[in-house]
């Protein structure tokens, strides 16, 4: 191993109730690719936050070449040579990429001359990148170089990423990975915060694992096998689900030829959307976020009503049927923004049992609400679903994440839908929660009911679907069966590149 | 350093103690202001809380109450199933001004003749002038997506002149030696809405009641009270779970109208007794006031309707007594107002001492 760069000795943040990070210490080479894997919440952000100078940590210290360093502001990070790439993009759609770069900086020189840096940094290093496009119309990908070329212009010694691959279909994350490549040939040092693993393998040199904010062990990940370093993450070994083998019975949902325009400027429009699921069928439907995922959902939950004959619910049209008229068919929905829109936040779960469950669980009579019956219901979904609460009178937003995706998805499953459609079914949810969750879904289809799952998690996707399309720019691909499937194949389905110039290195 | 830091659930204990901790500053300060004004404070403060209730001509004074809260209440009930859903009538007071109008036109109408079914006609035409006087923003708002916090306000000025054209010109009385206002209501046994004058017992009081039970049983047992309640904590959950916008907008105003509508029409029936010009006090921005200082919850309401009548008479009393200018008074009313919003805040945040987090 080389010399090192970044030295971390101890590192502690706690916060009202919770110890974020505890005691952790590791190193970082000079030319060196560090991964920091760990499940959600298990620290990672904090951690990362402290080194850009977001955070100050409550104990221990950190040493950069050797001499002290403490970043009392990301400025004074970036002056010591170190840059971050977010996992949420800080861009403006409407501005062009020179011009959002220029905002970034604090000393901007003239237009013309920062176009030509960008263009000089972003051949050197095989991203290319048109200065004068506009925001608004790049892809994920592209959006991330501009926050790449954005880091590489102060020249890094450290790049930090966190999570960069999430918006990346497999063939983009190709060509990131060789602008790594090339950037690690150069001496400068990344810190990739990932929870994927195989990514992991391929690129990193090093790896330190965390669990609950502490160091649990580091390894290097080429010599590692994936399940060993996911036990490491989670701590105990992982069961996967179960999938028994299934009979598809008749078709369940049918839509054919469905176009929504945009809801918003920076929205996506479907087009010409084909699909058919059929009873104990579960259909994966993969992508990168934005590409009309949430528009997806909310034409199938009856929130956007569409032409009636293009939503087919067994062979009867509903797609002028509103929310409440499709769950007295069957039809159910648990949306992936979970505070706001799958539950009220500072409503109650009991009351956010009614939310969804009045037309089936029968809470409602002639408009009156029936309360006792939903507290049972929200205390069904509790118990049954391991939803770790007080009590059915706690306010939705006091749950965690995980939780309370367990009381959304839980809250559908016990409906028991002809149809149910997910976004995100384990988005931020801890691994142990997720496979539960999975489970449910797998058992559901296995009672015959027909499942829509959208995610941008492949792993989850390939785990529990028996066919896969993907959206891309609001087209969704002809749907294929899932096994067998390459990675390869996925990519492409998902928009391969997306025109995305290959890096030249 | 002190800064604020979010509960992670909404204490119940404060929700219900900041109406008290309010009305508890506002005598603070408002005696603070009194004594600047160069008036004993404890004097102010007792004149406007404690004669009115328990003075020496309290026999007198607890009627008004009942006359003062009852439109105050009506008004605000109405108001608070809007305020619930983030819908926002700011006009009330030009549905009370419809209101009185469409139910003395009625009334008049028919004078006169003593009839039965006079009285109940009149409520039906006020509720239905202050109905369709709230139809106008909220059509607009689900048709054009305009603003109903300035179409109704606006529609306020134009309810006035209505009002100021009513009095000088059609309802005119005709044997009122041509000074403007109708004729009294009071003297046309039919369309007279006192039950019992003095004891402040007038069928808007009654009105009032049925409101406020109307409103909770909506609120806590009913499934639009529930899409209320819904839409204004997360308007996107509303949608999910069903909600349709357009269809609560207009059963919102549409409410929230009839009720300013009613209180219009028993005013105007009862203890003012005539359309005139200066009609119109302002009970329909006050009840703004009263909604809020009731927790937007009908029992709250009724409280804080009784509230606010009592600094209404209590206030008129140390106006008359104590030679406070009216605007003390006013400013009083708008501390009482200040200070709930503001200790509102605690309701969903802490105060924490020490160094902030970024995070």
């Amino acid at each position: 191993m080389t010399d090192v760069l970044l030295s971390l000795k101890g590192l502690t943040k706690a916060y009202p109730g919770v110890v974020a990070n505890d005691t952790v210490s590791f190193d970082i080479g000079e030319g060196e690719v560090h991964a920091l894997l760990g499940e959600n919440g298990a620290g990672k952000s904090t951690l990362v936050k402290m080194i850009y100078g977001l955070v100050k940590p409550d104990t221990g210290e950190m040493t950069l070449r050797g001499k002290p360093y403490a970043p009392a502001e990301p400025r004074q990070a970036r002056a010591d040579g170190i840059a971050m790439v977010f996992q949420h993009f800080s861009l403006f759609d409407a501005l062009n990429v020179a011009e959002n770069i220029a905002l970034g900086m604090e000393n901007p020189p003239p237009m013309a001359d920062l176009a030509s840096r960008i263009r000089e940094v972003s051949e050197n290093y095989g991203l290319p990148l048109d200065p004068y496009r506009t925001v608004g119309d790049l892809s994920a990908g592209e959006r991330q170089r501009v926050e790449i070329i954005r880091c590489l212009l102060q020249d890094p010694k450290l790049l930090i990423m966190d999570e960069p691959t999430s918006v990346l279909t497999p063939q983009e994350v190709d060509i990131l990975f060789q602008t790594l490549e090339k950037l690690r040939s150069e001496g400068t040092s990344i810190l990739y915060i990932s929870h994927k693993l195989e990514e992991i393998r391929t690129l990193c040199d090093h790896a330190t694992v965390l669990r609950l904010g502490k160091n649990v062990g580091e390894c290097v990940p080429a010599e590692t096998s994936a399940s060993e370093m996911a036990e490491l993450m989670v701590g105990s070994a992982l069961t996967p689900p179960e999938r028994g083998s299934r009979e598809f019975g008749e078709m369940a949902m049918d839509i054919s030829g469905l176009s929504v325009p945009s809801p918003s400027a920076f929205g996506t429009a479907l087009r010409n959307v084909h699909l058919t699921v059929r009873k104990g069928e579960i259909l994966g439907i993969g992508g990168v976020a934005g590409n009309g995922q949430d528009e997806l959902l909310s034409v199938l939950s009856g929130e956007t009503l569409t032409a009636n004959d293009a939503v087919k619910l067994h062979g009867q049209p509903i797609g002028k049927l509103g929310p409440t008229k499709r769950r007295a068919l069957g039809v159910l929905a648990a949306p992936e923004e979970r505070l706001g829109h799958a539950a009220a936040p500072d409503m109650s779960l009991t009351e956010n049992a009614m939310l969804t469950g009045s037309v089936r669980e029968k809470l409602e009579k002639n408009g009156f609400l029936n309360w006792a019956a939903t507290k049972e219901f929200a205390e069904r979904i509790i118990k049954d679903f391991d939803v770790r609460t007080p009590g059915p009178e706690n306010a939705a937003r006091s749950l965690s994440g995980g939780n309370l995706q367990k009381f959304v998805i839980g809250r559908e499953v016990l409906q028991n839908p002809e149809v149910l459609v997910v976004n995100q079914p384990t988005w931020g949810v801890d691994a142990s929660a997720a496979a539960s969750i999975r489970q449910s879904l797998l058992d559901l289809a296995a009672k015959g009911a027909a499942i829509i799952c959208i995610s941008q998690d492949l792993d989850e996707l390939m785990e529990i679907s028996d066919s896969f399309a993907a959206l891309n720019e609001g087209r969704l691909s002809a749907p294929r069966p899932a096994a067998g499937l390459s990675v390869e194949e996925i990519g492409l389905m998902m928009g391969g590149a997306h025109g995305m110039e290959v890096a030249h290195v | 350093m002190i800064r604020l830091e979010k509960r992670p659930q909404p204490s119940r204990a404060w929700s219900m103690a900041t109406p008290l901790v309010a009305v508890l500053a506002t005598m603070f300060f408002g005696g603070l202001l009194f004594a600047l004004l160069g008036k004993n404070p404890f004097e102010a403060i007792a004149t406007i809380f404690w004669e009115p209730l328990f003075g020496e001509f309290a026999f007198y004074y607890r009627p008004q109450l009942l006359v003062k809260g009852a439109p105050l209440v009506l008004i605000a009930i109405g108001l608070s199933l809007g305020f619930k859903a983030g819908i926002w009538n700011i006009g009330a007071e030009g549905q009370y001004i419809m209101g009185a109008l469409f139910g003395a036109g009625v009334g008049l109408a028919f004078y006169p003749l003593e009839a039965w079914y006079i009285f109940p006609l009149m409520v039906i035409a006020g509720g239905f002038g202050g109905w369709i006087w709230a139809m106008i923003p909220a059509i607009l708002k689900t048709r054009f997506g305009t603003n109903e916090i300035l179409v109704s306000l606006m529609l306020v000025y134009v309810a006035e002149q209505f009002l100021a054209s009513m009095s000088l010109g059609l309802l005119r009385n005709p044997e009122g030696h041509g000074f403007p206002g109708s004729r009294n209501l009071n003297s046309y046994e039919s369309a007279n809405s006192w039950i019992s004058e003095n004891a402040g017992m007038h069928w808007g009081v009654v009105a009032a009641m049925i409101a406020v039970i109307f409103a909770y049983v909506l609120l806590n047992r009913h499934m639009t009270g529930y899409h209320i309640r819904l839409t204004g904590e997360a308007p996107r959950a509303a949608k999910f779970a069903g909600v349709n916008p357009a269809r609560l907008i207009l059963f919102c105003l549409g409410t929230s109208g009839i009720l300013a509508g009613l209180a219009g029409l028993f005013e105007v029936s009862g203890p003012s007794g005539q359309v005139s010009i200066d009609f119109n006090v302002g009970y329909g921005f006050t009840a703004i006031i009263v909604a809020f200082l009731g927790r937007l919850h009908p029992v709250g309401i009724l409280l804080a309707g009784g509230l606010m009548a009592l600094t209404y008479i209590g206030g008129d009393i140390a106006q008359s007594n104590l030679q406070l200018p009216s605007s003390a008074i006013q400013v009083f009313q708008g501390m009482l107002l200040f200070f709930l919003l503001a200790f509102d805040l605690l309701t969903n945040f802490r105060i924490a001492i020490g160094k902030p987090e970024a995070a």
